[in-house]
C-alpha cells in the first residue's frame, strides 16, 4: 500500500528537556483546574489545548474530532530540577565512574580509545558481550580515586534511598542542579564506552528540569452518577506538582530562607517520585482521600494488572464463552455440550453460495431470537446489518445473494475449542464437536475430565468458536479431542475409564456376569449395535451370554493382548494365561477369553494397557469409537446390575474391635520395651541417625505395623467381593488404606513426616503428662471413621490433614510461577522441518528434537516400535 | 591423595567426558552450511571449559561433540568456541 511504512526496529531512549519543550503545545502555569463556571482553566492540567474530550468538539491544537485527535503534550517548567527516580541506578553509576570536577570518565584516555574501538566491533554481533564490556569499564573506574585527566581526588559516593547521592568528602549532599551539571560535562566519547547513547538518553535528562504534561486523553475525569467529576489519579498527582512548584518559584523569588526552600524542593521530589511510581521502597505511597494508594505511572504498567499482561500479553475475545461443566456420559468424548442461550450468541460465518443460499435464508428467517438463527448478515460491500434491530427479515432473508456472509448460530457439528484454566499442558485446550442441548451448563464426557483435570464441584470452562475456515480445518484435523487420546507425558492414554467405567468394565467382564437374551439386548441396544448377536457361551441349563463376548464385539476382529489385571495381586495373583483366578487379560483374534476390565486395561492415565493398544494400533479414530462405546455399555450394565456404597461394606463385627484393641496393646507392650531399651542405652541405631531419631523410627514402624495388622483382621470380617474392596481392588476409586481406615484404624497421624509433637510445653496437648511419648499422645488414632474418633484424635487428624492443605496452597503458587517463567523463556521456541529445534531467531537449541527426534506420544520407552508388543500382536502370546 | 592440579590427570579419557574434536575451517564451513546458520547462532563453549582447554580450542573454532545416548545411540552435536 502506498505511504505504509514497516516498522523496522524499535530503539527506547529518555525524552530530553529540549523535546519535551517541542512537544508541548501549551505551557501549564497555574494549580487551577476548572473556574467557578465549571470550564477548564487556560494553562492548567485540563487545559483545552491538550486535546478534546468531548464528542463533537474540535481540537484546538489539531482541528481534529475526539475520534481523531491523538491528545497532545504540555509542559511544565520545574523552579528546581529534580531526580527521576527510574535512573538513580544510572546515576549513581555514573556519578561514581566520573570526575567530580572535570566530569570525565576516571580512565587514561588510551584505555578509553581501546574500549571504545572493541565496543564498537562488539556491539553489532554480540550486543550482550558489548553491554558486560561496559559493566567491567564503568567498575574498573569507579576504583580510581585521583582523576588521570586533571588529577583531582576523588571521594566516594553514597545512594541513600530514594532519590539522594551524598559524597563522602567536602561536597556531602549533592543537590540535583549540581548532578545535572556534572553529568552534562561528561564527554559524549566518555559516555558511549559506559554504553551511553548520547543522542537518544543522554544521562543528564534523568535530571528532570521540564515535566511533560500528558494528554487528557491518558486521564480522563469520570462523572460520577451523582453529577460530581472525579479526576484520575494522574491529574491528581500532576495538581500536586504544580501546586508545590508554584510554591517552590514564589519561596525562591521573594528570597525565603534556605530551609523552607529546601523543604518545598524535597516535597516536590517527593510528588514528581510518587507521580511517576508510587511503590518505591522508602517513600510512602501517595494516598487517596479514601486511605487507597494512587495507581499513577509505574503502576499502570508493572505486574499482573498492568499494561503489559493484562492488555498486551493477554485480552479478551470475541466469540467465546464461559459457563459451568456438568458430565454427561452419552456424548462422544468428540463433542461438548452447549446451551442453547449460547449457541444463539456464538456465532460462525459462512459465505452465502447458489448451493447454500436456501439454508442461509432459512437462518435469516429466523433472525436472532429463534434457534436456529442468525445474528448479523454482512453485505459484500462491508456494511454489517444487526437482525435484532431489522424488523423486515423476510426482506433481508430475500435480499440475500451469493457473496454475502451470514454469520449464523452455532450448530451441530461446528468445531470448537474447549479450554480450563489453569492450561497447564497441550490438552488443556481441545477441539470439540458441538452438540446443542438444553440447559445452562457446557457438557462434557467423563472420559476427558482427566486431561482437563476437571470435575464438577463448580468448574467452569471456556469454549472458543474458530472463524475462518483455515482455523476450523486446524482444530478439526489438529485440536480434536480423539488426537490427543495419548498424552506425551508418558506415552500413554490421558483420556480413557474412570471410576464408575472401571467398576463397570470389571463387573460386565468378571465371569459372574451371565446374561439373558433381554440383558444382551438392552446392553447392545445401548450402544446402537447392529450386527448379529453372538450365540451364547453357556446353552445349558439356560442360554446365557458373558459380558465378556459383548466386550469382544467392540474389539478389532485382529486384536492380540495379554497383561496382568489390576486385580491380580494376593490370593488371586496370575502371571500368565494358565491361571484359575480370571485376574489374567487375554484377548486373541479379537476374542476377550480370560481376565477382566479393569484400570490396568482401559484406566486413563495407564500406559501400556489394552486402551493404549486399541489407540496405537487403530489409530484414534476407532480408539474414539471404542471408548464411547465401550463406557456407554459399562455405565449401562452398572446401571442394571446397581452400584452403591453401605456401611455394611465396611463394618465389622464388635468382637472385632476387641481383636484390635489387642494387636494395638501388643504394639504397646513393643513399644515400652523399646523405650526401655532406649533409656538403658541398649537400643540399635539406626545407621545415619541419631539415637533419639532411631527411637522415634523404631515407634512409627511398630505402629505402622499394627495398622496394617489391623486392617488385615477388619478385611477378614469383610467380604471380599463387596462394592468398596471392587472399587480399591480394580483401580476405580480409592485404596487398601482407605478402607482400613474406614474399618479398622487411622493410625499414626503425621506433620513434616514425623510425629506430631509441638503444642505445649513437652506435651502435644494439656491431656496427657509431660514428657509422655507413647502412641495417643502423639498423634496415633485407634479408632477407625466407622467407629468414631475422640475429640483429641480428632485434633490430630486436623493437624495432618491441615498440612497437606497447606501443602497443596504453596505448591500451586510456586509451580505457577514457574511454570509461567518457563513459558516465558520457551513459548518461541519450534521444531523445524529439518528436525532441529530453533529459536525465532535462528538460533540452534537442539540439533534433533530430544537428541532422537521422537515424538514420546508415539513412541514406547524412546523406540519407535516394541518389539515385544509387536510379536504378541501377530502370534497372539509370548514365546517364552 | 590425587593431586587434580597435576598434568597426569587427562579429563579427555574420563568415561563421562564425550569424544570433543576441533574441526578444520572447510569442515566447519560445510556444517554451518548444512545447518544453514551463521557461527554464533550455534550453541557456545566458552575457551576455560575444560575440555576445551585441553583439545586446544580457540574462539571462533567449532568444535565437534560425539556423545552416545540410550534412545538415539550415537549423537554428534557441535559447538561454536567462544572467548571467556
Ligand atoms: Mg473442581
Ligand atoms: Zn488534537
Ligand atoms: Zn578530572
Amino acid at each position: 500500500m502506498p505511504g505504509e511504512k514497516e516498522v523496522r526496529s524499535i530503539k527506547f531512549g529518555m525524552l530530553s528537556p529540549d523535546m519535551i519543550r517541542k512537544m508541548s503545545v501549551t505551557a501549564i502555569v497555574t494549580p487551577d483546574v476548572y473556574d467557578e463556571n465549571g470550564m477548564p482553566v487556560k494553562g492548567g492540567v485540563m487545559d483545552p489545548k491538550l486535546g478534546v474530550i468531548e464528542p463533537d468538539q474540535k481540537c484546538e491544537t489539531c482541528g481534529n474530532k475526539l475520534a481523531a485527535c491523538p491528545g497532545h503534550f504540555g509542559s511544565l517548567e520545574l523552579a528546581r530540577p529534580v531526580i527521576h527516580i527510574g535512573f538513580v541506578r544510572h546515576i549513581h553509576e555514573i556519578l561514581r565512574s566520573t570526575c567530580r570536577k572535570c566530569g570525565r570518565l576516571k580512565l587514561r584516555e588510551e584505555e578509553i580509545d581501546k574500549y571504545l574501538e572493541l565496543l564498537n566491533r562488539l556491539k553489532d554481533r554480540w550486543p550482550q558481550l558489548a553491554e558486560s564490556l561496559s559493566e567491567y569499564v564503568k567498575r574498573r573506574a569507579m576504583k580510581v580515586f585521583e582523576c588521570p585527566h586533571c588529577g583531582e581526588k576523588q571521594y566516594r559516593i553514597r545512594y541513600e534511598k530514594p532519590t539522594t547521592f551524598i559524597e563522602e568528602g567536602p561536597l556531602g549532599k549533592l543537590p540535583p542542579t549540581f548532578i545535572r551539571d556534572w553529568l552534562s560535562r561528561i564527554p559524549d566519547r566518555h559516555l558511549r564506552v559506559m554504553g551511553y547513547d548520547p543522542e537518544i538518553a543522554h544521562p543528564s535528562w534523568a535530571v528532570i528540569t521540564v515535566l511533560p504534561i500528558p494528554p487528557i486523553t491518558v486521564r480522563p475525569s469520570i462523572l460520577l452518577e451523582t453529577g460530581i467529576r472525579a479526576e484520575d489519579d494522574l491529574t491528581h498527582k500532576l495538581v500536586d506538582i504544580i501546586r508545590t512548584n508554584e510554591r517552590l518559584k514564589e519561596a525562591i523569588n521573594v528570597g525565603s530562607p534556605e530551609i523552607i526552600i529546601e523543604d518545598l524542593w524535597d516535597l516536590l521530589q517527593y510528588h514528581v517520585t510518587t507521580y511517576i511510581d508510587n511503590e518505591v521502597p522508602g517513600v510512602p505511597p501517595a494516598k487517596r482521600r479514601s486511605g487507597s494508594p494512587l495507581r499513577t505511572l509505574a503502576q499502570r504498567l508493572k505486574g499482573k494488572e498492568g499494561r503489559f499482561r493484562n492488555n498486551l500479553s493477554g485480552k479478551r475475545v470475541d466469540f467465546s464463552a464461559r459457563t459451568v461443566v456438568s458430565p454427561d456420559p452419552y456424548l462422544s468424548i468428540n463433542e461438548v455440550g452447549v446451551p442453547v442461550d449460547v449457541a444463539m450468541n456464538l456465532t460462525v460465518p459462512l459465505r452465502v453460495t447458489s448451493w447454500n443460499i436456501d439454508e442461509m435464508r432459512k437462518y435469516v428467517l429466523n433472525g436472532p431470537f429463534r434457534y436456529p438463527g442468525a445474528n448479523y448478515i454482512i453485505e459484500p460491500n462491508g456494511r454489517r446489518l444487526d437482525l435484532r434491530y431489522n424488523k423486515d427479515l423476510k426482506a433481508v432473508a430475500e435480499g440475500l445473494k451469493p457473496g454475502f456472509i451470514v454469520e449464523r448460530h452455532l450448530l451441530d457439528g461446528d468445531i470448537v475449542l474447549f479450554n480450563r484454566q489453569p492450561s497447564l499442558h497441550r490438552m488443556s485446550i481441545m477441539g470439540h464437536v458441538v452438540k446443542v442441548l438444553p440447559g445452562r451448563t457446557f457438557r462434557l464426557h467423563l472420559a476427558v475430565c482427566p486431561p482437563y483435570n476437571a470435575d464438577f464441584d463448580g468448574d467452569e470452562m471456556n469454549l472458543h468458536v474458530p472463524q475462518t475456515p483455515e482455523a476450523q480445518a486446524e482444530a478439526l484435523t489438529l485440536l480434536l479431542v480423539q488426537e490427543h487420546i495419548l498424552s506425551p507425558r508418558y506415552g500413554g492414554p490421558i483420556i480413557g475409564g474412570i471410576q464408575d467405567y472401571i467398576s463397570g468394565g470389571y463387573l460386565l467382564s468378571s465371569k459372574v456376569a451371565l446374561l439373558t437374551k433381554d440383558r444382551v439386548s438392552d446392553l447392545l441396544a445401548s450402544i446402537n449395535y447392529e450386527g448379529e448377536i453372538p450365540e451364547p457361551a453357556i446353552l445349558a441349563p439356560k442360554r446365557a451370554w458373558l459380558g465378556k463376548q459383548l466386550i469382544s464385539l467392540l474389539l478389532p476382529e485382529d486384536f492380540n493382548f495379554a497383561k496382568e489385571a489390576k486385580i491380580s495381586s494376593g490370593a488371586l495373583k496370575c502371571v500368565n494365561e494358565e491361571c484359575f483366578w480370571d485376574s489374567y487379560i487375554v484377548v486373541k483374534k479379537g476374542k476377550f477369553l480370560m481376565g477382566v476390565i479393569d484400570k490396568n486395561a482401559i484406566g486413563a492415565q495407564q500406559p501400556e494397557s489394552m486402551l493404549h493398544y486399541i489407540v496405537r494400533e487403530y489409530g484414534p479414530s476407532f480408539g474414539r469409537s471404542f471408548m464411547d462405546k465401550a463406557f456407554r455399555l459399562f455405565l449401562r450394565f452398572i446401571e442394571m446390575r446397581g452400584f452403591t456404597m453401605t456401611i455394611d461394606d465396611i463394618l465389622i463385627p464388635p468382637h472385632a474391635y476387641e481383636e484390635i484393641k489387642e494387636v494395638f496393646r501388643r504394639a504397646l507392650d513393643e513399644i515400652s520395651r523399646t523405650i526401655t531399651l532406649y533409656k538403658e542405652g541398649k537400643l540399635e541405631i539406626t545407621p545415619g541417625r541419631t539415637l533419639e531419631e532411631s527411637l522415634e523410627l523404631k515407634i512409627l514402624e511398630i505402629l505402622s505395623k499394627a495398622r496394617d495388622e489391623a486392617g488385615d483382621l477388619a478385611v477378614k470380617y469383610l467380604d471380599p467381593f463387596n462394592n468398596v474392596f471392587i472399587m480399591a481392588k480394580t483401580g476405580a476409586r480409592g485404596s487398601a488404606l482407605n478402607v482400613t481406615q474406614m474399618a479398622a484404624m487411622l493410625g499414626q497421624q503425621s506433620v513434616r513426616g514425623e510425629r506430631i509433637h509441638r503444642g505445649y510445653t513437652f506435651r502435644t496437648l494439656p491431656f496427657f503428662g509431660k514428657g509422655d511419648i507413647g502412641p495417643e499422645a502423639r498423634g496415633f488414632v485407634l479408632n477407625s471413621f466407622v467407629k468414631g474418633i475422640t475429640p483429641v484424635e480428632m485434633f490430630f487428624h486436623a493437624a495432618g490433614g491441615r498440612e497437606g492443605l497447606v501443602d497443596t496452597a504453596v505448591r500451586t503458587s510456586q509451580s505457577g510461577y514457574m511454570q509461567r517463567r518457563l513459558i516465558n523463556s520457551m513459548l518461541d521456541v519450534i521444531v523445524e522441518y529439518d528436525g532441529s529445534v530453533r529459536s525465532t531467531y535462528g538460533d540452534l537449541i537442539q540439533f534433533r528434537y530430544g537428541e532422537d527426534g521422537v515424538d514420546p506420544k508415539n513412541a514406547s520407552f524412546g523406540k519407535a516400535v516394541s518389539v515385544d508388543r509387536v510379536v504378541r500382536k501377530h502370534v497372539g502370546w509370548r514365546i517364552e | 591423595m590425587v593431586d587434580m592440579a597435576s598434568e597426569k590427570f587427562d579429563i579427555l579419557k574420563h568415561e563421562l567426558v564425550p569424544r570433543h574434536e576441533v574441526l578444520k575451517p572447510e569442515e566447519a564451513v560445510e556444517v554451518l552450511r548444512s545447518l544453514g546458520v551463521r557461527p554464533e547462532q550455534l550453541p557456545y563453549l566458552r575457551a576455560s571449559d575444560p575440555v576445551a582447554r585441553a583439545i586446544g580450542a580457540k574462539p571462533g573454532d567449532v568444535v565437534r561433540i560425539t556423545r552416545r545416548s540410550p534412545t538415539a545411540g550415537r549423537v554428534i552435536v557441535y559447538r561454536f568456541v567462544i572467548a571467556g
